[in-house]
């Protein structure tokens, strides 16, 4: 097999590890904020930390980013979509970083105790406010629908690298043998 | 690009991959939508009972949907330490922890009067200096009325309003007490409490089960009761007024602090937690965990207990959830009331600073 200029094993990790942890959590979180069962309480119980993980997550993976230049993308994309997918990737790392911070945000504005696990609970980000509360709590939705409808655009788009084009973009991301080296 | 897709569907196979890049988001894309329950509108879900609290009493933005008329009150509580070999909870230990509350009557009416019978609250935050909060609300009442948050939603609906006479529909309350036996039971139960003439005298119980949990990770399912130290006495004769009962703590509260015991009924083995309508035998022990003071009553319009919600499960460490289902569709279902009301622009409270400032003249 051809040998591709790969992502660095940390920013592969980084990726599915994350993937993985923000898909989990979209659906964890309409689940929850539609349902009155006793899971409800567990579910907002793993949301939290969960959140706060990603979070930590992001910042590290936003630093890793620096320290390493992406693969190019192939010739074959027309320049509009070289500047999409680069874009689409901005916005990606810009809601994995803003959404847990509303959450912690909306949180500290209504007076909630941020717990974490173990009787652990973070400090407050913001002021105490109701009416933030409220613009935070409906900012949490939304920028999780947004979050949720690029994350769809972007499964579509690398499969169609992967699967139609079969160019070297989906193997840059994937740990196929021969990768990276 | 588009080149390379069209060769790319030339060959074998092709179609069915390009199928595959389509399916696959929009498979995904589907069950996000189901899992969020915007394909079953018959999920039960927060907003269900924003409709039923709705049904009943009618909009009044700004206002709590259940328990709408209140006021703010503060003071502190006081652990005795007995409660310390149940649950590891810093303000069980002998502290004192901060305390904002609010005295409420049950329903969705912000303006209601007072009457004898009605269903009074106590709803309490307790914020211990380690930072690890109890919040929790309480009733007048020695059972709940339903065992789960479904039947809360189909009782709820049954006591609406009917169109036309503006009362409810008996035959259809009567048609939930026939399936419902242990509904009919509770509320025979509260029909048959007795009542006393004020907040400040009444006996409030936690009626949810929960979980203390000790320092060894040993957990003892409880529930608890707030027991007046002020005189119990019956409801005065001819008392009324649309807000004699909230005119009475106020004049209470000017004249003095008001103080409860924190009792906690020890469950033991075959207790029903997961059953709220069903009482604990009598003979259960109780641990006096300590005593909660009340010094001061606040409007809520400015008052400290309008801006927070008592989501009964935020609990420190060492008090935690049981099987009772109760608690977390209250958790839910307050969140929602809490964000809907955060949002909107409440007109004056029955209760105003201003009959705060007189002491309830
Ligand atoms: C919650 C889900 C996801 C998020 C937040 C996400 C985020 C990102 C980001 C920010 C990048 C840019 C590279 C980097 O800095 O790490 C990237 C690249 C990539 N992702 Fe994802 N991703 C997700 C899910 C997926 C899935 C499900 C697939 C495939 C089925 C996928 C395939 C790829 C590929 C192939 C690349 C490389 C693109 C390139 O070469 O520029 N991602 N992803
Ligand atoms: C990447 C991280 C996160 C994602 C993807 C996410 C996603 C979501 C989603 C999809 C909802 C449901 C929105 C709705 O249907 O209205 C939600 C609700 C919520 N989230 Fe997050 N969230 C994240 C981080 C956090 C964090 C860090 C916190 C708090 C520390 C948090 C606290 C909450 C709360 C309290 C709710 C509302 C529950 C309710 O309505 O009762 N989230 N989240
Ligand atoms: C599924 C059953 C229940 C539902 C759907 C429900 C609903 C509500 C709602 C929507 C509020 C207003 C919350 C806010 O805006 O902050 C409320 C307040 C309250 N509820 Fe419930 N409730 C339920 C069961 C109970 C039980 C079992 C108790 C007592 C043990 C209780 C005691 C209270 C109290 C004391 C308040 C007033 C809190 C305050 O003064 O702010 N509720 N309830």
């Amino acid at each position: 097999m051809r040998s591709v200029e790969s992502f660095p094993i940390s920013a592969r990790v980084l990726h599915w590890l994350m993937a993985t942890m923000i898909l989990a959590m979209l659906f964890i979180g309409v689940f929850m904020a539609a349902t009155v069962g006793p899971v409800y309480h567990t579910l907002v119980d793993l949301h939290r930390p969960l959140g706060i993980a990603i979070l930590l997550l992001a910042l590290v993976r936003l630093a890793n980013r620096f320290l390493f230049r992406a693969p190019p993308l192939p010739d074959t994309l027309p320049p509009a979509l070289k500047f999409a997918a680069r874009a689409s990737h901005v916005v990606l790392y810009a809601l994995m970083i803003a959404q847990p911070l509303v959450g912690w945000g909306m949180l500290s504005a209504g007076a909630y105790p941020v717990t974490m696990w173990g009787g652990a609970s973070l400090p407050p980000i913001l002021p105490y406010d109701t009416a933030l509360f409220a613009t935070l709590r409906h900012l949490h939705s939304w920028l999780a629908f947004s979050l949720f409808a690029v994350v769809l655009a972007h499964l579509g788009a690398a499969l169609l690298h992967g699967l139609v084009l079969r160019d070297d973009v989906f193997p840059s991301m994937t740990f196929r043998r021969g990768n990276g080296e | 690009m588009l080149a390379l897709i069209r060769k790319s569907l030339t060959e074998k196979g092709g179609a069915l991959r390009l199928a595959v890049v389509v399916a696959a988001p929009a498979a995904v894309a589907a069950a996000f939508v189901a899992t969020a329950g915007w394909l079953s509108p018959d999920r039960l879900t927060p907003v269900t009972f924003m409709r039923d609290f709705h049904a009943v009493d009618g909009s009044h933005p700004g206002f709590r949907r259940n328990h709408a008329k209140g006021v703010c009150v503060s003071g502190w509580f006081d652990g005795s330490g007995a409660a310390t070999p149940l649950s590891r909870a810093a303000l069980f230990g002998k502290e004192r922890s901060q305390v904002v509350g609010r005295f409420a009557l049950a329903g969705g009416a912000p303006n209601q009067p007072d009457a004898p019978g009605k269903v009074r609250s106590m709803a309490l935050r307790l914020m211990p200096t380690n930072g690890a909060e109890w919040r929790m609300g309480i009733n007048d009442i020695p059972v709940f009325l339903v065992r789960n948050a479904a039947d809360f939603s189909d009782f709820t609906l049954a006591t609406a309003p009917v169109p036309g006479t503006g009362q409810p529909d008996p035959a259809r309350i009567g048609a939930f007490l026939d399936k419902h036996p242990e509904t009919k039971n509770a509320l025979g139960l509260l029909k048959a409490r007795a009542l006393t003439s004020g907040f400040a005298n009444d006996t409030y119980n936690s009626l949810d089960a929960f979980l203390f949990v000790n320092a060894e990770g040993g957990a003892t399912p409880v529930r608890w009761t707030m027991v007046p130290e002020q005189t119990v006495e019956p409801p005065a004769a001819g008392e009324g007024g649309q807000d004699y009962l909230f005119d009475d703590l106020l004049k209470a509260l000017a004249q003095g602090q008001l103080r409860w015991r924190l009792m906690v009924t020890v469950g033991e083995p075959g207790d029903p937690t997961a059953d709220p309508t069903a009482a604990w035998p009598e003979q259960r022990r109780k641990v006096d965990a300590g005593t909660l003071t009340l010094t001061k009553a606040e409007s809520e319009d400015g008052g400290p207990c309008t801006g927070i919600t008592f989501d009964p499960l935020i609990l420190p460490e060492g008090v935690a959830p049981s099987d009772d289902p109760i608690p977390a569709a209250r958790s839910a279902v307050y969140s929602r009331s809490f964000t809907l009301r955060s949002d909107e622009t409440k007109p004056p409270s029955e209760i105003t600073p201003a009959a705060v400032r007189s002491g309830g003249q």
